[in-house]
């Protein structure tokens, strides 16, 4: 267990200048991701192209892996189809939980969540941007619904 | 002058030989020496309570309160023991005033249902206060639900503080119950319990004190306190889990009503009729947490050997030093700057979320607590997601401050 691996210069980078952080105009989806354990909130607002994510924002309060992880994905998913962001949740979710995974080339930067799956508490706040991703890609629509890691 | 001659009785508590009694205390965390300062979540035991629990569980175990053979008389007096060193450790009337409970939680909830829910009508009013842990809101929210009644908060201010004043404004001629804590988990706030209790007396109002953050730090004598009702949990003060004691004036215990219903809570029972067992057991049915009371009892007798005077004043003093130490970083912020304080320092660092502040003191091996300590509204008045929070115990040291101190500023400087 290395803290340099969980805090690699790349969350450290995403934490202190998270991208794509802010308000979205005209977004067809909006949903609210919360920990109660830490009380970490996040809204992520998605607009789409037909199947296409034109567009993602996020905004809210949590730590430095939850504030990167949220980051780093919406990097990701702008461009992508539902389908291939719903894939990506899949690998990532993978990433995070199963230590034996194989940490793929293709995943970039987002290979830099690999070090959270050494510290299981902090789990929940790298994943919490994903479920919240991941329910709005079921959902769609645009009521905010609601998301919780408990 | 004899100021020369003057020891503090910090110097004279001896820290090195109590950690010695807490064998957890030993313990390497990520390949460093365990500084402890989760205390408030958690306390931790010492041998002798580990050894109570040993032996009973070895030699002595059987059903109390029902059986004639030697186990379950051996059992039964270790059991009513563990009682009888409780009533004289908070200074109760007698045994009949001493409930065993699951824990504060559930002290609180049987008050709000057997005490308050038969008595309140819609229009009455809860009085709590601003700091309040979740335990001591829920449960009345609960009962208010139930029976019409409000729930009134008296506000605290930006230091923490609970002022008598304020919270005798947020009295009303129908205020039936005030509910506080002795000592905030997550800000530390002492409360100023006589005047409060003396207050809500004068206007026949019902006190329940919520006891879980005082009773390790304090000498607490409820008849001295004079309040109606008094809750702690065991593993706040070096006993096990699932283990505490609601305290309550033997004239309204008297007229409560059972909460449960089953076997020890009962004299006899025909499908007719069924009449209750004497205090306390009319609010303890079912099997109890027997070793659970024998570890308390246990961690009573430890509390009691030691020179509690001395070992209070060594946690004021880890208090004191922890308190300068942080605030004299630019980039912490204290929450929680009462004057009169139990030994709990909760601040944020700027820059460093408490849950990152958190893995990072972990891996120094120090123990603390991050999150909004089951007090969101305090989290929401001092307009933070959550805090990090170190609560001392008389076996902490200086030293383990130190490190604290050290490791916060290595966060600081990783996030900045
Ligand atoms: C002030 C206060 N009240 C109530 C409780 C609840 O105690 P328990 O979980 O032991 O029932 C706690 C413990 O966290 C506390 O600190």
């Amino acid at each position: 267990m290395e803290l340099a691996d969980l805090y690699r210069d790349v969350i450290l980078d995403h934490n202190r200048k998270p991208r794509n952080f802010g308000p979205l105009a005209r977004a067809d989806a909006a949903v609210e991701g919360f920990n109660p354990l830490c009380g970490d909130r996040l809204t992520l607002r998605l607009r789409f192209d037909g199947e296409k994510i034109e567009d993602v924002k996020f905004e809210g309060k949590g730590c430095a892996i939850s504030t990167a992880s949220a980051s780093l994905m919406t990097e990701a998913i702008k461009g992508k189809t539902r389908g291939e962001a719903a894939h990506l949740f899949e690998r990532v979710h993978e990433l995070l939980t199963d230590d034996r995974a194989p940490i793929a080339e293709d995943l970039g930067k987002l290979a830099a969540l690999s070090g959270v799956r050494e510290f299981p508490a902090r789990v929940k706040c790298a994943s919490l941007c994903w479920h919240t991703l991941s329910s709005a890609l079921n959902a769609g629509a645009t009521p905010p619904a609601s998301v919780s890691t408990e | 002058m004899n100021s020369i001659l003057k020891q503090t009785p910090a110097s004279i508590f001896d820290v090195e030989a109590t950690r010695r009694d807490f064998p957890i205390l030993a313990r390497q965390i990520n390949g460093k020496p365990l500084a402890y300062l989760d205390n408030a979540a958690s306390a931790q035991r010492p041998d002798s309570v580990i050894q109570a629990l040993l032996d009973y569980q070895r030699r002595h175990h059987a059903n109390v309160h029902r059986g004639v053979h030697a186990l379950s008389q051996e059992a039964t007096a270790l059991f009513e023991s563990a009682r009888e060193r409780l009533v004289r450790f908070i200074n109760a009337g007698s045994i009949r005033e001493v409930v065993f409970v699951r824990g504060t939680t559930e002290a609180i909830n049987l008050v709000a249902q057997s005490y308050a829910r038969p008595q309140l009508r819609a229009g009455d009013e809860v009085l709590i206060t601003g700091l309040e842990h979740h335990a001591n809101i829920v449960p009345w929210q609960m009962l208010c639900e139930q029976t019409g009644a409000k729930l009134i908060v008296a506000p605290i201010d930006t230091d923490g503080e609970v002022h008598v004043q304020t919270v005798e404004a947020a009295m009303s001629p129908r205020t039936r119950i005030l509910a506080f804590a002795h000592a905030s988990n997550a800000l530390g706030t002492l409360l100023p319990v006589e005047a409060l209790i003396a207050s809500a007396k004068a206007r026949g109002i019902v006190t329940v004190v919520d006891g879980a953050q005082a009773i390790p730090h304090l000498r607490v004598d409820v008849r001295k306190l004079g309040c109606d009702f008094y809750a702690f949990s065991g593993h706040k003060m070096f006993g096990p889990t699932g283990i505490g004691v609601l305290y309550g004036r033997e004239s309204l215990l008297e007229k409560m009503p059972p909460w449960q219903g089953g076997g020890d809570m009962i004299l006899t029972v025909s499908f007719a009729k069924t009449t209750y067992n004497a205090l306390p057991y009319k609010f303890e049915a079912g099997t109890p947490n027997i070793e659970g009371a024998i570890g308390l009892g246990a961690a009573v007798d430890y509390m009691t050997s030691l020179d509690l005077d001395a070992a209070h004043a060594h946690e004021a003093a880890l208090l004191a030093c922890a308190t300068q130490k942080l605030s004299a970083m630019p980039a912490v912020r204290l929450i929680g700057t009462a004057r009169r304080k139990v030994s709990v320092v909760s601040f944020v660092v700027e820059g460093v979320h408490p849950h990152d502040l958190g893995t990072i003191l972990d891996e120094q091996g120090i123990a603390i607590r991050t999150g909004h300590h089951c007090a969101m509204p305090v989290m929401e008045f001092f307009d933070v997601p959550a805090t990090a929070r170190a609560s001392f115990a008389f076996y902490n040291t200086f030293e383990e401050i130190d490190r604290l101190v050290a490791a916060v500023e290595s966060a600081r400087r990783l996030f900045a």
